[in-house]
């Protein structure tokens, strides 16, 4: 039996050597875009390395008129922004994750998992104009002050609560960040909760467990590592994220104790100083700046990789 | 009957869920409240039919929104066709090869890269050598981000197409390319194209790959050569301005912005959901 027409054998070896050639050569291209960065980010700021050397990473200064920089200060930001923003996110998404897979009814948790799914698509632009706009105002007139009135005179954490409450700072840049990177680390959970085998709740149910046992003793320890690989690629969209820490992190090369006080991350700065940055050493430290935002996301994102594979290879490709 | 603190245990359990998930949603519903009510109250004919002002003038954001259209428009044809070969290697031809693996695994990094780097390094690539912001450069940044996204979509709709049929056709004599491009791709399109349309709607919104390449235009250019204007950037530049007008027409830009982008979303899982039962 011959094969209908159009999918006649009319020209074999030699288009299917071409159709190979061309899909490989756009695989090739994927590395091509990630090692190109990678490169040309380290080659537009080597004239910073090599101005200022290891010191680049170690120096708080961020002087442009006299040509001094130092990667600090942005590294802090960035650093305190997304690990609050994880302490936020993570217990956040797990809770979500468990209302999805145990408790909502069945006709609720495509609709509430959908609506958790469109944080994600909302534009990070849109999150930082709320931010300045509403959120900043909003922390600035009702949390930020009873933040430092409550924790303020504490020993220890009380430092972190001090200062005026203007609503643009750590914190608020932290919380929205938290929203920001909920949907991504709720997304694994909700699948490798639903992957853990019936039978193990089952069995602890039978047992007379409460539902928090359950969690903590059952669902947790058996995701354990796609949960990390979660909190992984959680940190690694919070620390490259740009424009929403722009709007409300207040772009100040300050190094404070205090979260509520403006600083500075590594991708606000370059966002709002790049257009403006009017000399090469000046354009190239931002560009030095992200290409160790760029190196840090990549561990981490890889990290974030490796652990999901792992779940993947013992459970199958399900998830 | 459990003892009291096992009860409470239970329900803080329970308490927890529903807090964390009400935690979720209100900022869902704060933000698109918000957006909306300031967006409705700034939105008028004009927004679609005048340039973007000079500060304190009166106007609307029509090249930036055919800036942005052009842009978008651009990176998909230079994004999606090679995106879905990437994808089809993954799934097809190099299925069980080192590289396929490699690719695919570089390939979820790039998905979540810092957008803000891709612009970085395509001015490096494509505005510094040429010595000015331009549309096109935009474009290029735009159709990175969409690049991975694209690529993941395919490998995942492909992989779902049953092996019988590739093994039927095989059986037939027909040659393998023709397999993928006359039979995988037609079981596959509709995951292709929810790729394609997500893919969309993530860089419609993207704003700082479009910093340092597009930039921005005040007055109307069609040119993909020239900076050009376009609504994330305007937005962004409006917003952090101190004129009530441009805070007014950003929140406009705002609206309609987030309107196309969650239209097309639930759009697209509505369908995805519907062709999958």
């Amino acid at each position: 039996m011959s094969p209908p027409p159009h999918l006649a054998p009319s020209s074999g070896a030699a288009a299917d050597r071409l159709f190979r050639l061309v899909t490989a050569g756009a695989a090739w291209l994927v590395l091509i875009v990630l090692g190109g960065a990678a490169v040309s980010m380290a080659w537009g700021g080597r004239l910073a390395f090599e101005t200022f050397g290891w010191r680049f990473i170690a120096s708080r200064d961020w002087d442009p008129v006299s040509g001094k920089f130092g990667a600090l200060i942005p590294i802090y930001g960035t650093l305190a922004t997304s690990i609050i923003a994880l302490l936020i996110a993570v217990p956040v998404s797990i809770g979500i994750a468990l209302f999805l897979t145990d408790i909502a009814p069945r006709w609720l948790r495509a609709p509430i998992g959908m609506a958790i799914e469109l944080l994600a698509a909302i534009p990070s632009i849109i999150y930082g104009m709320w931010g300045l706009f509403v959120f900043a105002p909003f922390m600035a007139a009702h949390v930020e002050p009873w933040l430092t009135g409550k924790l303020g005179g504490l020993p220890v954490i009380g430092p972190l609560f001090t200062g005026p409450p203007i609503g643009i700072g750590l914190l608020t840049a932290s919380v929205v960040l938290g929203i920001m990177i909920i949907p991504f680390i709720t997304a694994v959970a909700r699948d490798v909760f639903n992957a853990v085998p019936s039978s193990l709740k089952e069995a602890a149910v039978a047992l007379g467990s409460t539902r928090w046992e359950i969690l903590s003793r059952v669902t947790l320890p058996y995701t354990r590592s796609a949960i990390i690989g979660a909190i992984f690629l959680g940190l690694g969209r919070a620390l490259g994220e740009t424009m929403a820490v722009t709007f409300v992190l207040g772009n100040a090369h300050d190094l404070s104790p205090s979260l509520l006080m403006p600083s500075n991350s590594i991708a606000a700065a370059i966002a709002n100083e790049f257009t403006e940055a009017d000399t090469e050493l000046y354009r190239s430290s931002l560009i030095a700046l992200a290409f160790l935002l760029f190196v840090v996301t990549f561990l981490v994102l890889c990290a974030a990789k490796l652990m999901l594979m792992r779940v993947g290879r013992t459970h199958g490709r399900s998830q | 009957m459990m003892p009291l603190r096992r009860k409470l245990a239970d329900g803080a359990a329970l308490l927890f869920a529903l807090a964390a998930t009400a935690f979720g949603l209100i900022w869902l519903v704060w933000i698109l409240w918000t957006t909306m009510a300031e967006g409705a109250a700034a939105l008028t004919p004009s927004l679609f039919t005048q340039m973007t002002p000079p500060p304190g003038g009166s106007g609307g954001l029509l090249n930036a929104f055919y800036g942005s259209a052009v842009m978008v428009l651009v990176a998909l044809v230079l994004g999606t066709p090679v995106g879905i070969a990437a994808g089809t290697y993954l799934a097809e031809h190099g299925r069980h090869s080192r590289l396929a693996a490699i690719v695919g695994f570089i390939n979820d990094i790039l998905l979540s890269a810092p957008s803000i780097v891709i612009g970085l390094f395509v001015y490096e690539l494509a505005v510094r050598p040429a010595g000015h912001f331009s549309g096109f450069a935009g474009a290029i940044a735009l159709a990175i981000i969409l690049l991975p996204i694209v690529v993941r979509t395919t490998d995942e709709a492909l992989r779902l197409v049953p092996n019988q049929m590739r093994e039927a056709a095989f059986a037939l004599g027909v040659p393998a390319w023709r397999i993928t491009s006359r039979i995988i791709y037609k079981a596959g399109l509709s995951g292709i194209v929810t790729g394609v349309l997500l893919g969309l709607a993530r860089i419609a919104g993207e704003t700082a790959p479009l910093l340092f390449t597009a930039l921005n235009n005040q007055f109307w250019s069609a040119s993909l050569a020239q900076p050009l204007a376009n609504v994330p950037v305007v937005i962004f530049q409006y917003a952090m301005s101190p004129y009530d007008q441009w805070h007014a027409l950003a929140w406009a830009g705002a609206l309609v912005l987030t309107a196309f982008v969650l239209g097309l979303n639930l759009m697209v899982r509505f369908f995805a959901r519907r062709g999958n039962r």
